[in-house]
C-alpha cells in the first residue's frame, strides 16, 4: 500500500508532501503520524506542503487533526512551503488551519520548532526553581 | 468524466487543472477553480457514490472561462438554502463544501430533487 514517508530526525518527525494525496492516502498519514509519536516520543512535527498544488477542506481537515492529535500527544505542529496560491484559495474557502503553525519554509520551521520546545523547557526549569524556593 | 472512486479525483483535477492552463488562467485563479472543483467531486463520491462530470471551456463575449458541471443520482438534498450555510453538513465534515466552493467561482448553480439526484454547475473565467 502506497504510504507518505516521515523521517525523524532528533526530536522532530519530518514529513514531505511529494505528491497530490488521495484521501486514503491523506488518512494513513494522519494514522502513521500518531503512532509515530507515540514510538519516538517526538516533540514536533514538521510537513513540507511546498508540492501540494491544492489544499481542499479534506486535506485542510487533515492537517488540522494533525496538529490537535499531536498536541494531546505533546507535540507541535508546523506546516511549512504553502503556496501563495494555496494560502489565498484555503482562506476563501473558509478554512483556518487552526492548531498548527506555519512557517514560511522548512529552515523558518524547524527554528520555530525549536524554540517551542526549548521555551517548554525553561518554563519547566522555573516551575522546579520556584518548587525548591517554596 | 465519470468519478466512481476516490482514486479518479487526482487525474480529474488534473484534467481541470489541463484546461485551465490551456485558456491562460491565472495560477491563483486555477487553485480556486481546482479546489473548487475537488470539494464538489469529493461531495459526489460522499453522498452518491460518484457521478460524471462535464469539463467545457466556455466563452462569453470576450469572456473565456471554464465550466465543470456535476451530475449525481445520488438521494439528493432536501433543503438547498441549508446545504450553502456556513458549518452546516449532514455528513462529518466541516460544513465548507457547498458555500467555500461558491465563493471559489464566479458562478455557482445547484439543482436538486429528492431520490433523482443532484446537478451542479460552475464557471470560473480566466480574469474573474
Amino acid at each position: 500500500m502506497d504510504r507518505i514517508p516521515i523521517l525523524r530526525m532528533g526530536h522532530f518527525l519530518l514529513v514531505t508532501i511529494q505528491i497530490d494525496l488521495y484521501d486514503r492516502l491523506a488518512t494513513n498519514l494522519e494514522t502513521d503520524l500518531v503512532q509515530m509519536v507515540n514510538k519516538t516520543g517526538a516533540k514536533g512535527v514538521l510537513i513540507d506542503i511546498s508540492a501540494l498544488s491544492i489544499v481542499d477542506s479534506f486535506m485542510g481537515r487533515i492537517l488540522g487533526n494533525i496538529g490537535s492529535m499531536s498536541k494531546i500527544m505533546d507535540a507541535e505542529t508546523v506546516v511549512v512551503g504553502m503556496q501563495p496560491a494555496v494560502a489565498i484559495t484555503l482562506i476563501e474557502l473558509g478554512l483556518e488551519l487552526k492548531g498548527v503553525h506555519t512557517a514560511l519554509n522548512v529552515e523558518k520551521g524547524m527554528t520555530l520548532l525549536q524554540e517551542k520546545i526549548t521555551s517548554y523547557d525553561e518554563e519547566l526549569l522555573d516551575n522546579e526553581d520556584h518548587s525548591e524556593q517554596g | 468524466m465519470k468519478i466512481e472512486k476516490e482514486q479518479d479525483v487526482v487525474p480529474f483535477r488534473n484534467r481541470v487543472k489541463e484546461y485551465a492552463v490551456k485558456i491562460g488562467m491565472s495560477l491563483v485563479n486555477q487553485t480556486k477553480l481546482i479546489t473548487a472543483a475537488s470539494e464538489l467531486v469529493r461531495n459526489m463520491l460522499k453522498y452518491a457514490n460518484g457521478g460524471v462530470v462535464l469539463i467545457e471551456a466556455i466563452n462569453q463575449g470576450r469572456d473565456v472561462g471554464i465550466r465543470l458541471t456535476f451530475q449525481d443520482k445520488g438521494p439528493g438534498i432536501k433543503d438547498i438554502a441549508m446545504a450553502m450555510k456556513d458549518g452546516y453538513s449532514t455528513g462529518k465534515s466541516l460544513g465548507l463544501g457547498l458555500p467555500g466552493t461558491k465563493r471559489l467561482v464566479n458562478e455557482f448553480d445547484i439543482k436538486s430533487t429528492v431520490g433523482e439526484g443532484t446537478t451542479v454547475s460552475i464557471i470560473k473565467w480566466k480574469n474573474g
